[in-house]
């Protein structure tokens, strides 16, 4: 019994099923993540300025941090502005593209990749269909809506609004 | 001591009985001297839960034909049963709630109800944030501005879909009741409007219709349930179904779509892939009163 159990093969054909497993496991989890891809409408972008290669593509990049004058004036940068300028999130190469801090590139209707670098527990929230409003079917296909949708994304505080009208108190008349 | 029996002879007619007799005679006779048919229908319409199909398609094409009347449009007045397997919860984000009353209004647009006397399914109140869920200092009336108000936050209150509710078990006609989705419903045609479960309730969800309900007819929503949000009457008790004419069609309550920062999440307590199941195993979550073992089907959470 003993000397069947240490057959060199066999502990051999034994690590191979493992990795072999092992590499199984991840590739279903990739499958699972692709398949994960979350349907969006397209993201919120002003016809006037995009796509940004209309006027930035034969455009040398100016990095610097500068009052806009002319063009973008109305963007007001509220978000990290401290430690942030326009190439942080956008490319300076493919113009109309994103790219995340290690420099992929990331399509505008992808935004939430860019945007769940630093917001990870809200991009999983989101996943989930907990961030965010969520239409269409409780029991079927769900409607998503990307960040940029409800958030600025150079200003994201979710901006204040007016309420609607309070109820009349009883014995009030309109 | 001796215990006083009183017996009833059968043939006999006791007063009682006499009575009823009497009560009923002139009370159909009253009726068909008005010579509106529906209107003695409507009367004797049995409770909701007794009736059977047939008797049920009846009332139907009946109410179907007053409302089409009545808002000048065709009315469809569903009787759509539970899902199977379907347990319904809701979850309110208070962290993210700005208290706009967006939800309110897309309520009385969706179920009818009436404009004036003005009647909310949902009320949202406003609170200190430094006191905390308060209940006696929160104001239903503020006013501001702009919402968030500095230093205050909101809590929205509509039904609680109890699993033990009280108003369910102080209705003495049995005119409400919880389906098997666990939606808290109301026969309109049974409830006798003697508010007990008005006073039972301890969210202040049930409203009563003390006066003739209006409700413009180019206003009126005419996607309907029989339990939900067809027209009402006077001196009925009305409350949120959960859009029951909607989520019985899988469709997302009224509320839940016109959230403006998504506060609000619903869904099937049995999946367990659903937003509300992850809602109570990943967040921080509350129920209102919960020392009265109610046990509201509504959560509150806070998702940071």
């Amino acid at each position: 019994m003993n000397k069947f159990w240490f057959k060199p093969g066999l502990i051999v054909l034994f690590f191979v099923l493992i990795l072999f497993s092992s590499l199984l496991v991840i590739g279903q989890q990739t499958a699972d993540k692709d398949k994960m891809q979350i349907q969006v409408p397209p993201p919120p972008l002003n016809e006037d300025t995009f796509p940004c290669s209309m006027c930035h593509g034969d455009m040398e990049t100016n990095p610097e941090r500068r009052e806009l004058v002319d063009f973008h004036e109305n963007i007001v940068l509220k978000h990290d502005e401290e430690n942030r300028w326009c190439m942080a999130c956008h490319d300076d190469k493919n113009r109309d593209m994103l790219h995340s801090a290690s420099g992929e590139l990331i399509d505008f209707s992808e935004s939430y990749k860019l945007c769940g670098q630093c917001h990870g527990p809200k991009l999983k929230d989101w996943e989930a269909g907990i961030h965010g409003r969520r239409t269409g079917q409780w029991n079927g296909e769900k409607k998503y809506l990307l960040c940029a949708h409800c958030h600025n994304p150079h200003s994201p505080k979710f901006p204040h609004l007016k309420p609607e009208p309070a109820p009349i108190k009883p014995g009030k008349k309109k | 001591m001796s215990i006083q029996k009183t017996t009833f002879s059968p043939k006999k007619v006791d007063r009682r009985s006499f009575l009823k007799a009497a009560a009923a005679t002139s009370s159909a006779a009253a009726l068909a001297a008005c010579g509106d048919k529906a209107a003695i229908e409507e009367f004797l319409q049995r409770d909701f839960r007794s009736l059977s199909k047939e008797k049920i398609a009846k009332i139907i094409e009946r109410l179907e034909a007053e409302y089409a009347q009545k808002y000048g449009k065709a009315f469809t007045v569903s009787t759509k049963e539970p899902i199977p397997e379907t347990f319904f919860g809701y979850a309110l984000d208070l962290s993210r709630c700005i208290g706009c009353r967006k939800c309110v209004y897309a309520c009385v647009d969706e179920n009818n109800q009436s404009r004036d006397p003005q009647l909310h399914w949902i009320q949202v109140l406003e609170m200190e944030k430094e006191k905390g869920v308060d209940f006696i200092d929160a104001n239903l009336y503020y006013d501001h501005e702009e919402v968030p108000h500095e230093g205050h936050f909101y809590v929205p209150i509509a039904c609680q879909h109890c699993k033990n509710p009280p108003c369910v078990k102080s209705c003495p006609v049995g005119a409400t009741w919880t389906d098997s989705d666990g939606i808290v419903v109301i026969d309109y045609n049974w409830c006798i409007g003697c508010r007990c479960c008005m006073a039972a309730c301890p969210y202040g969800a049930r409203h009563f219709n003390w006066g003739r309900p209006t409700l413009p007819a180019e206003d009126a929503n005419p996607n309907t349930h029989y339990l939900g949000n067809r027209p009402r009457m006077k001196g009925v008790v009305e409350k949120c179904t959960w859009c029951i004419q909607r989520v019985r069609e899988g469709r997302y309550p009224a509320c839940v779509e016109a959230c403006p920062v998504g506060a609000r999440k619903f869904g099937n307590l049995l999946d367990k892939d659903s937003e509300i199941r992850y809602i109570l195993e990943n967040k921080r979550v509350l129920i209102l009163r919960e020392v009265l073992n109610t046990q509201p089907k509504f959560y509150y959470f806070y998702s940071t």
